[in-house]
């Protein structure tokens, strides 16, 4: 029984890997890299000095805000056209725990999400050292299975593309600010009316539950290679929890659906 | 898959025709609208280190670079040159103050203000630059020693001022303490005390910085060949005596 779950997990893995390939989604990330290198190349050509750190910042910048708009832009518009078809009404009814089902999914997505991991990192070898390259890279693969995995929740939760598209770029735009958001807190004055105290407690509220994406893939292990064994950790163990933490909120909301 | 296409006479001709006018309604619109006319712009203030913080998204570094680009761009806009003696000095220094709190180890900025924006002829605004120069390099001599070398013989052969360069060079002597600092930088109150012409000075630092290594990056490198070819193209039109 377990085998033939497993068996099932892997088909919807590989059907949706093979759909992203089908929507040329590889392609994209041939074009973004293009575009990204084309961008920090001609932008190089304008700086005094430190021209490599600049092309550097500017590619890891880049490419790692597209390897995401991509990964949660397919996460979100394949699970709304599989609903739209009724395949995932199928899929349901077939004898199967919907656990299966959601592993299936995030298994494909994950895999889908080594492709910009991959690509992109090859591209960083050329700017970093392997280490680093490899440490980015491999941060960049876990940032996207944080957002693939938040994508996939936002989609069976709000089931339409626009709402499920705003509420993953939200929480992907907090999850890079908190940090900053946390440093602005501390330093100003301290609370003194109840707004104050109230936006205090909101923020450090999201502290607690948001991955921090700000100390994922950063741009600056490329330009002066001082990431470490440490920030690996912390990577591997944020996105293990985090990626739990969705596909347990997943689960939640797939075995209350009346279908 | 792409989907089978019909050839493309299925299109009806009214369609064809609506294509084609409003495309070149589109291009006479746009051809007999007047080019806009390049107009210099002040640089706006600079904005609070916690907003540009906050925008960085947890890039600060790529984040300095784009800002540095920015700043270098309002002396040379679309199509409009300002000249540095227009340039708000206060606010182009909180712009490069941005810079390196967004990214301490850059060194761009301290580059800029001592070579670029501290060359300007108005000693005024020159002083502004070095002053910043000075002391930003207090919060990493190490590093940063490099642009107060640069501040000195600016101070010495364009402000003429013997005591602020003897204490820039005095600085790197007592602060810039790393086994990475050469020897020749740390004696730099030697040549600044010396009755050596601005060119040769220049020339001896530049050397020096190559000899040590710490130049490396080819777009500074012909940054700093045509400041030397400048100063020799100067020398030359008005030879002066050392």
């Amino acid at each position: 029984m377990r085998r033939m779950h497993l068996s099932m997990a892997v088909t919807i893995a590989r059907y949706t890997l093979l759909e992203a390939l089908r929507n040329r989604l590889l392609w994209l990330l041939i074009a973004a890299a293009l575009g990204a290198v084309g961008l920090a190349g001609f932008l190089q050509e304008l700086a005094l000095t430190e021209s490599q750190q600049l092309q550097a910042a500017l590619l890891g910048a880049v490419l790692r805000m597209a390897s995401v708009f991509l990964v949660a832009t397919f996460v979100i518009t394949s699970m709304v056209r599989e609903a739209s078809d009724k395949g995932l009404e199928m899929l349901l009814a077939l004898p199967m725990p919907r656990a299966v089902y959601l592993a299936g999914k995030l298994a494909g997505f994950g895999i889908l999400a080594v492709l910009p991991a991959l690509l992109f990192g090859g591209l960083a070898l050329a700017l970093a050292p392997p280490d680093q390259a490899a440490l980015w890279a491999f941060s960049l693969l876990c940032e996207c299975w944080i957002v693939a995995a938040f994508s996939l929740l936002c989609v069976l939760t709000l089931q339409q593309v626009l709402p499920a598209l705003a509420a993953a770029t939200a929480f992907y735009l907090m999850a890079r600010a908190i940090g900053a958001l946390q440093l602005m807190k501390q330093a100003g004055a301290t609370a003194d009316t109840l707004g104050q105290h109230v936006l205090g407690g909101g923020i450090d509220l999201l502290r607690l539950l948001l991955p921090h994406l700000d100390r994922f893939t950063r741009s600056d292990w490329l330009v002066y290679h001082g990431g470490s064994g440490a920030d690996l950790l912390a990577i591997v163990v944020q996105t293990a929890l985090y990626v739990a933490l969705m596909a347990g909120a997943g689960l939640f909301d797939l075995y209350r659906k009346q279908i | 898959m792409a989907a089978p296409q019909k050839p493309l006479t299925a299109v009806p001709r009214g369609v064809w025709l609506l294509l084609v006018l409003a495309l070149l309604l589109n291009i006479g619109w746009q051809a007999s609208r007047p080019l806009d006319t390049a107009r210099a712009r002040a640089l706006p203030p600079a904005p609070s280190s916690a907003a540009l913080q906050l925008a960085a998204l947890g890039e600060p570094v790529a984040l300095a670079r784009l800002t540095m680009l920015y700043v270098q761009g309002a002396d040379e806009q679309a199509g409009v040159s300002v000249a540095w003696r227009e340039l708000d000095y206060p606010t182009v220094i909180g712009w490069l103050q941005r810079v390196l709190e967004l990214d301490p180890r850059g060194q761009s900025p301290l580059l800029a203000a001592s070579q670029v924006y501290g060359a300007v002829g108005d000693p005024t605004r020159a002083r502004l630059m070095l002053d910043f120069v000075h002391a930003r390099f207090a919060e990493d001599p190490d590093r940063r020693w490099p642009w107060l070398a640069h501040a000195a013989l600016v101070a010495r052969h364009r402000l003429h001022d013997l005591p602020l360069a003897r204490a820039y060079a005095r600085d790197i002597r007592l602060y810039a303490t790393s086994p990475q600092v050469p020897d020749w930088a740390r004696q730099l109150e030697i040549f600044i005390l010396e009755d050596m012409n601005e060119l040769d000075a220049a020339r001896t630092l530049v050397g020096g910085l190559l000899d040590s290594g710490q130049v490396t990056d080819p777009r500074e490198l012909k940054f700093l060949a045509d400041r030397l070819q400048q100063l020799q193209q100067q020398q030359q039109n008005h030879p002066t005596g050392r």
